[in-house]
């Protein structure tokens, strides 16, 4: 019994695991790895990743996928840098704003129109990208130093940086959200069998219309992180964001067909990736091998599979081992 | 009926693409009554509920619920009017927990958030009404079909809703199931809910069921009281003709000739997996129909998904045509001539978006196209026999299999298995959800099929079916195979002292 447990827990927190011993290499491994500066700065640059996952999360839990989140966050980093000099409140305001517009147009296409959240997604990725180029006029916008809308980004709070704050604010509610509240299970049912949930005789339209709402919402909350944190809207980044996003996602063992997820192995699906590629960047550090940004990529993306494939095998061999007792 | 009307629809029309599936259909429901509503496979019950839950918009009529007008659009708008709906597809979300699928919709919260405390010690106590204890906290999907049964029942339950609809409720449950279910629809009419029941089992309705209403094409024929109408009556109703049929025989299964059983094709020696079969032996021969009885759980199913290669057996033997047999996936076993009929129709067998004769040519595909190229003309012949010899209601083999009622659907996935012409057939509960006239006529398929030399191995829940269907029946009882009789042997006493007891002294011992 206990040695069931066990395993069907491992299948669950395997990505922690992985997490773990990904950390524990990197302290032995180099010197200031586990280092004040080196932990806040990746923590700093990967809340921006982190906050996108959480709203691709949700998508994804859904049944859904959210492939604009990046070009989103490119356009709330544009239009935070452009309000900017209003003060920083309005300046955040305004990039959360884009983002939310952005959500809601997805949410609209897909709930409304039944377009494929891929399709529709995929149309707002162009879009939304398109329109942060125009508004940036092609080029990135400084953002004003005066208003004090760079502290969003660079400052700290008791210590520790102030995106970390706001991503780990945004997981605990997302984390509360998702396991008690009506509406959290609700999106796990949606994912896992929408019509039964229509017949069931929940909304389950209005769910999805919040999940892709709240997924564009949180990647204008880190556009406005970007702009803060680099001083310009980057009407060019964003890129392969969404990959990121779905990336943690699904090494957190959230199914890609929806109906099971989890908000906590999400951020640590975050970290994994966030600190995989820190390990790399020390090893080249090193300065024995010398990882070109394509060798990198490919290791992450091997990596990524070895994880996957561990939690695949693991979470199945707990459930038949589970089913004989 | 006067003073005290629930729910009135009149004047229903709705169509799909044109064709009608109810026309001018009514329905009346009086407070605290249990309404039967039956009809023939695509008669169009389900679409009439579905059309007052709001899930299909109606092109025409009115309804009339608790004394006022009703409107409602979504089934959600249904539930919060106070009609709980149990659909005829089990409808819930596998992956989530027991408890989830009965609370979903009206979560316990303490302080603003969901107390699961609470609302697990809630589904307990619901499924304890059914007698079903089981660890809420699971996924769904870990149960078998009864229990989920029970589950979607338990959830409409706790919704305290003033009627309770159910689509079909009892096909996936046995007889000790189906006393407790009807407990608890004499409590709630003793509550004052009102009951709408539906079921091809005409004999339940008379233990339950106040009124009957027969539906017939999409019309409702006939309303009448369940004491003041026979089964020859109901059955004439629905069919929309007379029957004069002799009510000898429960069922199509006719006296059989024993001469054309041939020798063992298949032969399973003490098969275990788990818990859910431990002992199990028995053969089949070609040309014989062989039946499972048992109660749910006593591992007929599971032993059947063995034969099947679907799961491996931790123990046991198997010996198919004279070869030993160790089938590690379903296709083995399709390539050595056998086809399994799940009683699962949604999750295991029919793919809902593809089109009839897609679903029933799916397992043929691959003999199909080892020839290289498909033939076209033979397909669609194939496809057409089998759509008139099973009485398929669709519009024609390229109809979606997701717009076909129920028991058509069922209809359908057996004709697939049908198609491929296999030595031995698997059938799980064949008829489960099919009506009385099309019932008949596939166990005289079955039965015609098996003079042919077809060996059959059939599970059925329904008792006659079994006793008059079977030539020789085994009974599993938890896991173990406990008994075999012959076609004269095979009572409905001995059979159930098995089932129940385990102990048939008559042929304890022809079971090593
Ligand atoms: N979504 C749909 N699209 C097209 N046709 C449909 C759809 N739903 C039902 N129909 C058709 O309406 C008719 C009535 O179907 P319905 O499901 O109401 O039958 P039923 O009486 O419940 O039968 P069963 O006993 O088999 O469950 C059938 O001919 C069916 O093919
Ligand atoms: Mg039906």
């Amino acid at each position: 019994m206990t040695r069931v447990r066990l395993i069907s827990m491992l299948g669950s927190y395997g990505v922690v695991l992985a997490l773990l011993l990904l950390i524990l290499f990197g302290w032995a491994r180099y010197d200031y790895f586990l280092g004040f500066f080196n932990i806040t700065s990746v923590l700093r640059y990967n809340s921006m990743f982190a906050l996108v996952a959480l709203g691709m999360c949700f998508v994804i839990m859904t049944g859904g996928i959210d492939l604009s989140v990046g070009s989103t966050a490119a356009l709330g980093s544009v239009v935070a840098a452009l309000a900017s000099p209003q003060g920083a409140w309005i300046g955040l305001g305004a990039g959360v704003g884009a983002g939310l517009c952005v959500g809601l147009v997805n949410a609209v296409l897909v709930t409304r129109l039944k377009i494929m959240p891929f399709v529709a997604t995929l149309a707002m990725m162009l879009a939304a990208s398109g329109t942060a180029l125009l508004l940036a006029d092609n080029q990135s916008v400084s953002v004003s130093y005066e208003s004090g809308f760079t502290s969003i980004g660079q400052d700290n709070f008791l210590g520790f940086p102030i995106p970390a704050w706001i991503a780990i604010v945004a997981y605990v509610i997302g984390w509360i959200v998702l396991n008690f509240t009506s509406t959290g299970r609700a999106v796990l049912a949606v994912g896992g069998n929408e019509d039964a949930t229509r017949l069931m005789g929940l909304p389950a339209d209005r769910i999805k219309f919040l999940v892709y709402l709240v997924s564009g919402g949180l990647a204008g909350l880190a556009g406005v992180i970007l702009a803060s944190q680099f001083g310009a809207g980057q009407p060019i980044e964003g890129v392969g964001w969404e990959l990121f996003a779905i990336a943690a996602v699904v090494v957190g063992g959230t199914l890609l067909t929806g109906g099971v997820g989890s908000v906590g192995a999400t951020l640590a699906g975050v970290l994994l990736l966030g600190i995989l590629f820190n390990v790399l960047n020390f090893e080249n550090g090193k300065g024995w091998i010398s990882l070109s940004a394509y060798w990198q990529s490919v290791i992450r993306g091997l990596f990524l599979l070895v994880v996957v494939i561990l939690q695949a095998k693991l979470s199945s061999r707990g459930t038949a081992a589970a089913r004989e007792h | 009926m006067d003073t005290g009307i629930l729910l009135s629809m009149t004047g229903i029309d709705k169509r799909f693409a044109g064709i009608p599936a109810l026309s001018a259909a009514s329905f009346a429901v009086g407070r605290g009554e249990v309404h039967a509503l039956i009809g023939q496979n695509g008669a169009g019950k389900s679409t009439l509920i579905k059309v007052l839950t709001g899930y299909h918009r109606r092109d025409a009529g009115e309804v009339v619920f608790d004394g006022r007008p009703f409107e409602v659009f979504s089934p959600q708008h249904a539930q919060a009017s106070g009609i709980s709906t149990i659909y005829q597809e089990i409808n819930l979300v596998p992956y989530r927990s027991v408890t989830e699928n009965i609370c979903l919709g009206r979560e316990a919260r303490r302080y603003g958030l969901l107390d699961w405390k609470r609302m697990h010690k809630e589904a307990e106590t619901l499924l304890s009404r059914f007698n079903v204890r089981i660890d809420v906290r699971r996924p769904l999907m870990e149960f078998n079909t009864a229990t989920q049964q029970m589950v979607a029942i338990a959830r409409a339950i706790g919704f305290s809703a003033k009627l309770v609809i159910m689509d079909e409720p009892t096909s996936s449950l046995d007889e000790r199931e189906v006393a407790v279910l009807f407990d608890v629809i004499r409590q709630l009419k003793q509550e004052g809910v009102s009951v709408v029941f539906v079921s091809h089992k005409l004999d339940e309705l008379y233990e339950v069921c106040d009124h009957v209403t027969i539906m017939r094409d999409g019309r409702t024929v006939k309303t009448a009281k369940m004491t003041e109408i026979d089964k020859i009556g109901l059955v004439s109703a629905m069919l929309g003709r007379a029957i004069d049929r002799a009510e000898g025989h429960a069922t199509a299964f006719s006296e059989r000739d024993e001469r054309k059983i041939g020798k063992v094709l298949l032969s399973a020696k003490s098969l275990a997996i788990n818990q859910s079969v431990q002992d199990v032996s028995f053969d089949v021969r070609s040309g014989e129909i062989a039946g499972f009885a048992g109660l749910l759980g006593a591992g007929r199913t599971e032993t059947a998904r063995l034969v099947f290669g679907i799961d491996r057996p931790r123990a046991g033997t198997m010996h198919f045509d004279g070869q030993e047999f160790t089938p590690r996936k379903p296709a083995d076993a399709i390539a050595a001539g056998m086809g399994f009929c799940t009683e699962d129709r949604k999750s295991e067998g029919i793919v809902p978006e593809m089109s009839v004769a897609e679903n029933m040519m799916l397992a043929l595909m691959p003999k199909l196209s080892k020839s290289g190229i498909i033939d076209e003309k033979g397909q669609r012949e194939i496809v057409e026999r089998f759509i008139k010899q099973l009485g398929i209601k669709c519009s024609g083999p390229d109809q979606k299999v997701r717009e076909l009622s129920g028991g058509n659907q069922q209809k359908v996935l057996l004709g697939r298995w049908l198609a491929m012409n296999p030595r031995l057939l698997i059938l799980d509960e064949p008829t489960r959800g099919i009506d009385v006239g099309a019932k008949g006529e596939i166990q005289a398929l079955i039965k015609s099929l098996a003079d042919q030399g077809l060996a059959v191995l059939m599970i059925s829940s329904e008792l006659e079916e079994v006793i008059e269907g079977a030539d020789r029946v085994f009974v599993l009882r938890e896991g173990i195979s406990v008994a075999e009789f012959n076609r004269h042997q095979a009572t409905e006493d001995a059979l159930m002292s098995a089932m129940a007891h385990g102990n048939a002294p008559v042929a304890a011992e022809a079971v090593s």
